[in-house]
């Protein structure tokens, strides 16, 4: 097992109690403000003992209070990005990504600066003072530190949070990047919908009480369970090969095409779509306005508390639409049915 | 004209050296106590806090005499230090005990400042990057507290050249010995045709305290620009 935890840490007025394990590269904390996340993430740490339990990563004991095991941070090699980068001030932006890289023992980091520094485009920022960093860069700086200390997991607290959208969408294909090349475990504390979405593979939903409630697929969390409360695009699609024509863009969506609105330098990328954009239809719409009509066949029809969820298969690609219970009975859709989606082309927004 | 004999040398000399010795003997002490108040969660920090400001608004002569109790002949540290050779009273190491005594909360009261407008959670960044806690000390919270060490030991360099009251209780005011530059202005204001030797050494001393005011404060500004 990767990382397995069971600990218990009492506050006055908060206890905090958790136990998960997870044998997944990039898993998610998904948690309301107050959960517990951060507190639980400074006890993996070692930032914080826990008062009774027990902590192992790739079966080694970082932290067992029956045995009393209790590793220093140092000796635990778990790396922490926080949501402000807290780069140390009195180093330049060289300094600061060799902090960790000089402290490991020798021999046992195999990580390569300077590929680290091209892989984050941080070749041009290395003489830099850190407080001439804009949001996103001193970010990157961050990440690039944790990961040049060799750490054998990597513990993101709402790293992207303090960011506008613009940058957050910026900064995490970097972090998928260098996560998957370098394959080092992630935990990604979050309360974000959509980063959650996109940074893990399974997603641990902690509630109110400070514990784990829930262990669910990141797409589920989208979907809206009461737990979250809060819900991204339920559509993300890659999009690639896009070709202009005049103020349209037609991309490449497997083996089908999409047509988006083209708002200048069109680039492949991950796209958000709302499930409230997307009509149904059950025959083909003859005249409208909607750029992308596409045939679907319908999966699995979920109802929520207002609305109905109705999967669009295509291919191997799927989206989710939402319509009114009405609308699913007058349409009568059921699963296996050839349906119409009709997408309009300013539906879609530029996520990365 | 002001003109300085080889008394007021002498005298000058020990200033520095006291003060000197004073601000260093204190500085690893300091540190550490502001540490203490500052980062660490203790139970009883008021009680310690108040014992370690006591000196700031005890007048120096109970410190002195306070001092003299303790390192005596027959006092509780000064017996034992006595059995293994070492006097401190009417020395110029009992000169620096009171002046460090007396410069030690000036010490720790900015040290202290200095550590506590450090985010905390750099020295939790470094210690996941592999810094142990000395190293974390020595490669995070000293540097980014430099300004508040410099300025806490410009004010206890400073207080010790100025020291009077608990020095001349406990290491006397013998010339070439223990005779700094505050005692020997006290000597010389004391005789007759001794003013115009102790406004020599009122001159020297002023001269003295700007020059490490400004010092301090020149270093202070280089460290800020980095």
């Amino acid at each position: 097992m990767l990382l397995k935890v069971d600990v218990t840490k009492r506050f006055p007025g908060f206890v905090s109690q958790v136990r998960f394990a997870t044998n997944t590269i990039r898993s998610g904390l998904f948690g309301p403000s107050g959960s517990g996340k951060s507190t639980l993430m400074h006890m993996i740490a070692g930032l914080l003992k826990p008062d009774t339990g027990r902590i192992t990563l790739h079966d080694r004991v970082l932290f067992d209070s029956d045995q009393s095991v209790n590793f220093a941070p140092e000796d635990r090699r778990i790396g922490l990005v926080f949501q402000h980068a807290h780069l140390f001030p009195h180093m330049n932006v060289e300094k600061n990504l060799h902090y960790g890289y000089r402290r490991t023992k020798s021999g046992r980091n195999d990580l390569n600066p300077q590929q680290i520094c091209h892989n984050l485009q941080l070749d041009e920022l290395l003489k830099r003072n850190v407080t001439s960093l804009s949001g996103g860069e001193r970010q990157r700086v961050a990440l690039g530190r944790t990961l040049l200390s060799n750490p054998s997991l990597v513990l993101m607290d709402e790293p992207l949070s303090g960011l506008d959208d613009q940058l957050r969408y910026q900064i995490i294909p970097y972090l998928q990047r260098v996560t998957s090349e370098y394959s080092i475990p992630l935990l990604y504390i979050s309360h974000n919908v959509d980063e959650m979405r996109m940074m893990a593979e399974d997603v641990f939903m902690m509630g109110d009480n400070g514990s784990i409630i829930a262990q669910i697929e990141p797409d589920e969390l989208a979907r809206g369970s009461k737990e979250t409360q809060q819900r991204g695009y339920l559509n993300m699609i890659h999009l690639t090969e896009p070709s202009v024509s005049g103020m349209l863009v037609t991309y490449q969506w497997g083996a089908s095409e999409l047509i988006l609105v083209n708002r200048g330098q069109p680039s492949s990328g991950l796209f958000g779509l709302s499930s409230r954009d997307i009509l149904v239809f059950k025959a083909f719409p003859e005249a409208g306005s909607p750029r992308n009509i596409l045939s679907f066949t319908v999966g699995e029809i979920r109802q929520t508390e207002w609305m109905v969820q109705v999967e669009l298969l295509i291919n191997s690609h799927r989206l989710i639409a939402e319509i009114v219970p009405q609308s699913l009975d007058e349409l009568g859709l059921v699963s296996g049915m050839t349906v119409y989606g009709a997408i309009k082309a300013s539906a879609f927004r530029k996520l990365y | 004209m002001i003109t300085l004999s080889p008394q007021d040398f002498s005298a000058i000399v020990l200033s520095l050296k006291v003060a000197t010795s004073a601000t260093l003997l204190a500085l690893p002490f300091g540190f550490g106590v502001a540490y203490l108040l500052a980062i660490k969660k203790i139970r009883g920090k008021v009680f310690i806090e108040g014992i370690v400001n006591l000196p700031l608004v005890l007048p120096p002569v109970v410190i002195g005499y306070l001092l003299m109790l303790l390192l005596g002949k027959s006092g509780f540290i000064g017996s034992f230090l006595d059995k293994i050779g070492i006097t401190l009273m009417f020395s110029l190491k009992g000169a620096v005990i009171a002046s460090t005594v007396v410069g030690f909360p000036l010490l720790v009261r900015s040290i202290r400042t200095g550590l506590e407008a450090i985010d905390l959670n750099y020295l939790s960044v470094a210690r996941t990057l592999g810094a142990g806690w000395f190293d974390t000390v020595w490669s995070i919270m000293i540097p980014l507290s430099a300004r508040a060490i410099l300025a806490g030991m410009t004010l206890m360099f400073a207080r010790s050249l100025g020291e009077f009251g608990a020095t001349i209780i406990l290491a006397g005011n013998i010339p070439g010995i223990t005779q700094t530059i505050p005692l020997a202005i006290f000597q010389y204001t004391s005789m007759p045709g001794g003013d115009s030797m102790a406004l020599g050494l009122c001159v020297v001393s002023i001269i003295l305290s700007y020059l490490v005011l400004m010092t301090g404060e020149l270093v202070s500004r280089y460290l800020a620009r980095g």
